[in-house]
């Protein structure tokens, strides 16, 4: 037809396509292949240069040809004069922008850019800024980039107000942006630097209440979106008293059996104590005792409590009391008890608080602070009743400003966001757990009890067991448990436990418990006898209730039970 | 011309506005050869952007009505025994109720002219903001009342229901030449602001040095900055128009910038509306529970199709009434139904709602904020960009060329050919004719309705901003129920359609009256006119240094069985619609062109170049350039958003 124009058929352009690529393909083997050669006989010249570029034009994640390159500048660096080596470093800037617009995000790319610009006597680093902007506004989520920024910044020296401007300039467009958020972070702090006595990573309550608006504008236009709720968190926790990450260590409580000859010490964190190295040192009545420290499951890893035997000469019943006194020397702290005559045990234990017991990472100078957090998202939470970052944040709030208070919300709160996020129902299950025990540790504190009920609570797992050292009676029946964890063994104290109607298949941590008397087990998920193994190392146990396990239908456990158990008198299956 | 003009074409297009070029450049794509005439002396028809000056003869032009009836050659003659002629109209009847006022102050001098004007014909600018007689052409002046009571508008015109009002503000008519507003691009106005500028020494000795006030004169002198759209549209970012320029590679010829933002007029102010994610979060004005109200409403929105039981109940009310039982406030309402939707109380059902707020949204960071984009040089540039492409696949251009009648084939009742002004016949097959060539005879049954039209040149814009580059879009409703909104487009200087200083204010609304009766209140709330006395005190709004208002006839949906006996091979193309897309010029041509030629795919993308096999006797690929509009060569504006790469706002 007239004016058509004749253009080739799609076969014609896949054959004439393939060929091309086939012949780029040939041409990146050979150069790939004459660089390794190069390299091997040790040729770095700019001829490599000249290969590489080639190949990383092309691929810039082939972080082998980086090292190359480097070999080869460094090796031009001592040979060449100063004008040809500014021409060089000019050429490479140049060329590694080039293999950024081929791809924006590889590693190798700006990690070589970063070293380039380390080693220049007179880096341009306005440029380098100006460049990273430029990034920036094609994707403001390069994180690479973001990376890249951080270094010239800091090598620039570039004042932390200016920083945080671009981050607002980047939030302003997309608020979707971890990174921007996380630089923030670093910056408000070096921005409002604490005085040297106080707590670093806290923030002034103005630039406080700021941040939060802005991110609540954030989780109110997009609730659904992930950075501007971790950013809140992390906002959240930064009127903390003392910080989680740089927690002090602490002697928690310090207990000492006569009965038991024992000395047991419960550390706010776990540590290692190492007889050898003499870390933990003992001093009973002003006279240092050289003694071996163990874990209650006798393990000897780091963990929170560690005990040890005493020598009878020291619990003699002469003197009208004895001083226990003990010195963590790596922490420079120390805590003393009295075992007073005719007294079976003496114990020093620090005032329960809340916040001592369970760092929460929640906390505010002011809890008007929080109180306004929660209002607001409660208010977000009645427009969107089923978002889950809302719901967790309201969870964690309560928590920081009043555990017990609002302990029955709280429980609510869980439930409907189990509902709505089914695929974090164990993690779920699990915080709500803790949450309920710490709770309970806190009421019977309050109570000054040492006994601990924490039966029907729907409990999946047991944690702080640490803080238990002086329980004499636990009631653990009616939860989900599936295992009675190593750490119980840290209650010294424990008499009577029960743990009925649980779904218990280990018994790990029912062992070595020096006044363990009664043990109630009924309606669990306990296989086999051998799984009663550690349950033999308790010496004063009498009461074993077997009841309702699935062992009880083996025959002969009642047999292997006797064997195994010979000192407890009562078994019941 | 005529001499050299070929005499036998697959396709005669007649018009040069958007359809009709559209299905030019489609045609001539696949391989018809195309002859496109229009009768005027520029492209684009009622779709033509003018520069100042060429406004002014446009005006003029039909202020006049002067049917300059060229003695051409008589056709009657030519027509054969079995034929009978279809005769074309000589006259525009499109345009009526033209009226001008000048607010902005005149200086005494005469003789300004439009700099780089083509040529220098006498030309006087008229006074009639000045109490000063300095025109004898002056009519009663504008701003006689004006500078009495500010408040006070031009009551004293010319009643507008006269359809030829006396000689208005203007019989300053600058450069007959204006036919080609595309050279305005290419001349670099060296623009002396101040410098060259005769300024009455009266302005020199006012005591406090303000914001400078723009002359007429600075208007007229820079002229060429204006690019003044006689229709006002946007493009939908993911528009069926859009969609066409990417696909047939038309784009590379146009260049856009992005809407900046989205205004509402509400209790008597203007505010911005946040639309897009960004904007909600930016937004001050918005509580925090707004924001939430608002995102929910406009996610649900985005797929409302899905969620058939949360509107189904509400089928039956206006959308409106659907707002009120959503959780929104009354201000969320008011953005949603108005700037969103852009419909009006009454106006729309849920579903025709629900369907425009998904369009908007829909169109929403494609290439920015806004759903919108805005042609730099002006909407009259797309019909020229279309005629471009049909040019380089062969297409044949004359303009300034009628045609005196179709040659119709009394048997088969089929169109044979046309004569033109020179008595030329020109044999063809297919042939697409523009609603207003046709005479009053062949659309005597039609019904036509009427787009009311002004087009205002203020000095600042209605919402100040950070930036004064603000292109803003801001629908202001009726005040009594039933009469249409108003849609307000409001343009800076960088979108290269007015000069640096000004803003080019475009109002649209569907024919109730006349264009001024319609539009006037909507002006007179968000500007106030620029007179001598009151600049103290008249800070809040803008100021209004010109205005023009006319209506436009919309063709558009008129049945092609209402034109009286038209042949079967005749196409009939609408002239420009109310509406702010270009759907519908993009839905005609495609499917005029399916009948034209419906087995061919409606313009395709161009082949790469190396694809493309040359031998010997073929034609060249991508032919004379001649025959090429002559294009644009401005210094690109930066911003400018290049389609075809959206940078899509991934989430």
């Amino acid at each position: 037809m007239h004016g058509r124009l004749k253009v080739k058929t799609s076969e014609e352009q896949a054959e004439a396509k393939r060929l091309e690529r086939e012949q780029k393909l040939k041409l990146y083997k050979s150069a790939t292949q004459t660089v390794f050669q190069k390299r091997q006989a040790g040729e770095l010249d700019e001829s490599v240069l000249e290969l590489t570029s080639q190949i990383l034009g092309a691929n810039p994640d082939f972080a082998t040809l980086w090292n190359c390159r480097r070999e080869v500048l460094q090796r031009l660096e001592s040979q060449k004069s100063p004008e040809e080596l500014a021409a060089l470093v000019k050429a490479e800037l140049g060329f590694l922008e080039s293999c950024l617009r081929v791809n924006p995000k590889s590693y190798g790319t700006w990690h070589h850019r970063c070293w380039l610009l380390s080693r220049l006597p007179e880096p341009n680093w306005a440029r380098e800024l100006e460049l990273c902007a430029r990034f920036l506004e094609v994707d403001e989520r390069n994180f690479h980039c973001w990376d890249y920024r951080r270094f010239v910044a800091a090598q620039a020296a570039v004042p932390p107000a200016e920083e945080l401007a671009f981050t607002d300039s980047l939030i302003v467009r997309n608020f979707s942006n971890y990174s921007s958020w996380h630089y923030r972070s670093c910056l408000l702090p070096q921005l409002h630097p604490q005085p040297d006595s106080g707590p670093q990573g806290r923030l002034p309550e103005d630039v406080l209440l700021k941040e939060l608006e802005l991110v609540q504008n954030a989780f109110f236009t997009d609730p659904n979106d992930q950075s501007a709720w971790f950013y809140h968190r992390w906002l959240l926790g930064r009127g903390c008293v003392s910080p989680p990450a740089d927690p002090q260590d602490a002697l928690h409580c310090l207990h000492v059996s006569r009965d038991d000859a024992c000395l047991t010490v419960s550390f706010s964190r776990p540590v290692l104590v190492d007889s050898r190295t003499v870390t933990l040192l003992l001093i009973i009545d002003e006279s240092p005792l050289p003694v071996e420290w163990r874990t209650p499951d006798g393990r000897n890893r780091p963990g929170h409590v560690w005990l040890c035997d005493l020598p009878a000469a020291s619990l003699n019943d002469q003197l009208p009391q004895h001083t226990f006194r003990v010195i963590w020397t790596a922490g420079d702290i120390q805590k003393e008890c009295v075992l007073l005559k005719g007294h079976q045990e003496g114990w020093c234990r620090d005032s329960a608080t809340d916040e001592q017991l369970f760092r929460c990472e929640l906390t505010m100078e002011k809890s008007t602070v929080l109180q306004s957090e929660l209002t607001s998202c409660k208010e977000l939470q009645e427009l969107e009743p089923e978002n889950k970052w809302c719901l967790l944040t309201i969870i964690l709030l309560m928590r920081a400003l009043d555990p017990l208070l609002y302990e029955k919300e709280t429980l609510q709160y869980f439930q409907t966001l189990k509902a709505v996020d089914p695929m974090r129902a164990a993690y779920l299950d699990d915080l709500r757990s803790k949450f309920l025990l710490e709770n309970s540790v806190l009421k019977m504190e309050y109570a000054e009890v040492r006994v601990l009920y924490l039966s029907n609570k729907d409990l999946t797992v047991l944690c702080h067991l640490e803080q238990l050292l002086l329980v004499t009676h636990l009631d653990l029946s009616h939860n989900r448990l599936r295992a009675l964890p190593p750490a119980l063994a840290a209650l010294r104290c424990l008499e009577v436990l029960q743990a009925s109607d649980n779904a218990i298949e280990s018994l790990d941590g029912v062992t070595n418990l020096p006044r363990l008397q009664e043990l109630l087990l009924c309606n669990n998920r306990l296989q086999q006898p051998a799984a009663l193994q550690p349950v033999a190392s308790c010496p004063k146990l009498v009461l074993l209730n077997l009841r309702g396990n699935p062992l009880c239908q083996t025959v002969g456990t009642l047999e292997h039970l006797a064997e195994l158990l010979p000192s407890v008198s009562s078994i019941l299956t | 011309m005529a001499d050299n003009l070929p005499s036998d074409f697959d396709v005669i297009v007649i018009g040069t506005g958007l359809p009709e070029s559209i299905i030019a450049a489609a045609c001539s794509r696949s391989g018809q050869r195309v002859l496109h005439v229009d009768s005027r002396s520029y492209y684009g028809g009622n779709w033509a952007s003018f520069s100042f000056s060429g406004l002014l003869s446009w005006i003029k032009e039909y202020q006049e009505k002067s049917d300059i009836m060229n003695e051409s050659p008589a056709w009657q003659e030519q027509i054969l025994e079995n034929e009978e002629a279809v005769v074309l109209s000589k006259v525009d009847r499109t345009i009526q109720h033209v009226e001008v006022f000048c607010y902005a102050s005149q200086d005494l001098h005469e003789g300004v002219e439009e700099a780089g004007a083509l040529q220098k014909n006498h030309a006087s600018v008229a006074s009639a903001g000045s109490t000063t007689a300095a025109d004898l052409a002056c009519p009663p002046p504008a701003g006689e009342s004006l500078s009495t009571a500010s408040s006070e508008w031009p009551e004293d015109q010319t009643p507008s229901a006269d359809p030829e009002p006396a000689l208005e503000a203007h019989d300053a008519v600058v450069a007959g030449e204006s036919a080609n507003h595309c050279d305005d691009n290419a001349c670099v106005l060296s623009a002396p602001e101040e410098t060259g500028d005769p300024v009455p020494a009266a302005e020199d000795i006012t005591e406090q040095p303000k914001k400078n006030r723009i002359m007429y004169s600075q208007i007229v002198k820079e002229g060429r900055r204006f690019n003044i759209d006689l229709v006002s549209k946007l493009l939908y970012s993911r528009g069926l128009l859009i969609d066409l320029l990417i696909k047939s590679n038309v784009s590379r010829y146009a260049e856009f910038k992005n809407i900046t933002r989205i205004l509402a007029f509400r209790e008597g102010r203007v505010e911005q509306v946040p639309c897009s994610r960004a904007d909600v979060f930016n937004s001050k004005q918005l509580t925090m529970v707004e924001k939430r109200m608002l995102m929910k409403f406009l996610t649900f929105c985005m797929e409302y199709e899905d969620h058939p039981d949360e509107y189904k109940a509400y089928e039956e009310m206006t959308f409106s009434e659907y707002l009120k039982t959503q959780k929104l406030t009354p201000n969320l309402q008011y953005f949603v139904l108005h700037s969103i939707a852009m419909t009006s109380e009454t106006a729309s059902s849920t579903i025709d709602g629900l369907t425009a707020t998904r369009n908007f949204l829909h169109c929403l960071g494609r290439y920015g904020n806004t759903p919108f984009l805005f042609p730099l040089y002006g909407q009259g540039e797309l019909p020229q960009c279309f005629c471009r492409m049909c040019a380089v696949f062969g297409g044949i251009y004359c303009l300034r060329h009628s045609v005196q009648c179709l040659v119709v084939d009394k048997e088969s009742r089929k169109c044979k050919a046309i004569i033109d002004q020179f008595g030329q016949r020109i044999i063809s097959k297919h042939f697409l004719v523009e609603d207003s060539y046709f005479s009053e005879n062949t659309c005597s049954r039609v019904q036509y309705r009427q787009i009311s039209r002004a087009v205002l040149i203020t000095d600042r814009s209605v919402l100040q901003a950070d930036s004064d580059q603000q292109i803003s879009i801001l629908t202001v409703p009726p005040e009594e129920a039933g009469t249409p909104a108003v849609r307000v487009i409001e343009l800076c200087s960088s979108t290269m359609t007015c000069m640096k200083g000004t803003y080019l204010v475009h109002l649209t609304c569907p024919s109730s009256k006349t264009a001024r009766e319609d539009l006037e209140p909507v002006v007179q709330k968000l500007f106030t006119p620029d007179t001598e006395t009151d600049i103290e005190n008249e800070v809040e709004k803008p100021r209004l240094l010109w205005a023009l208002y006319f209506n436009m006839r919309d063709s558009s949906d008129v049945s092609r069985d209402s034109y009286n006996d038209l042949p079967s091979n005749v196409y009939v193309c609408s002239g420009p619609d109310c509406g702010l897309g270009n759907d519908n010029a993009v839905k005609q041509a495609q499917a005029l062109f399916q009948q034209i030629c419906p087995t061919e795919d409606f313009c395709p993308p161009p082949p790469n170049p190396e694809d493309i096999i040359l031998d010997g006797d073929s034609l060249q690929p991508g032919p004379s350039e001649s025959a090429v509009i002559p294009e644009a060569s401005p210094e690109t504006p930066k911003e400018t958003a290049e389609l075809g790469k959206p940078e899509e706002l991934s989430e």
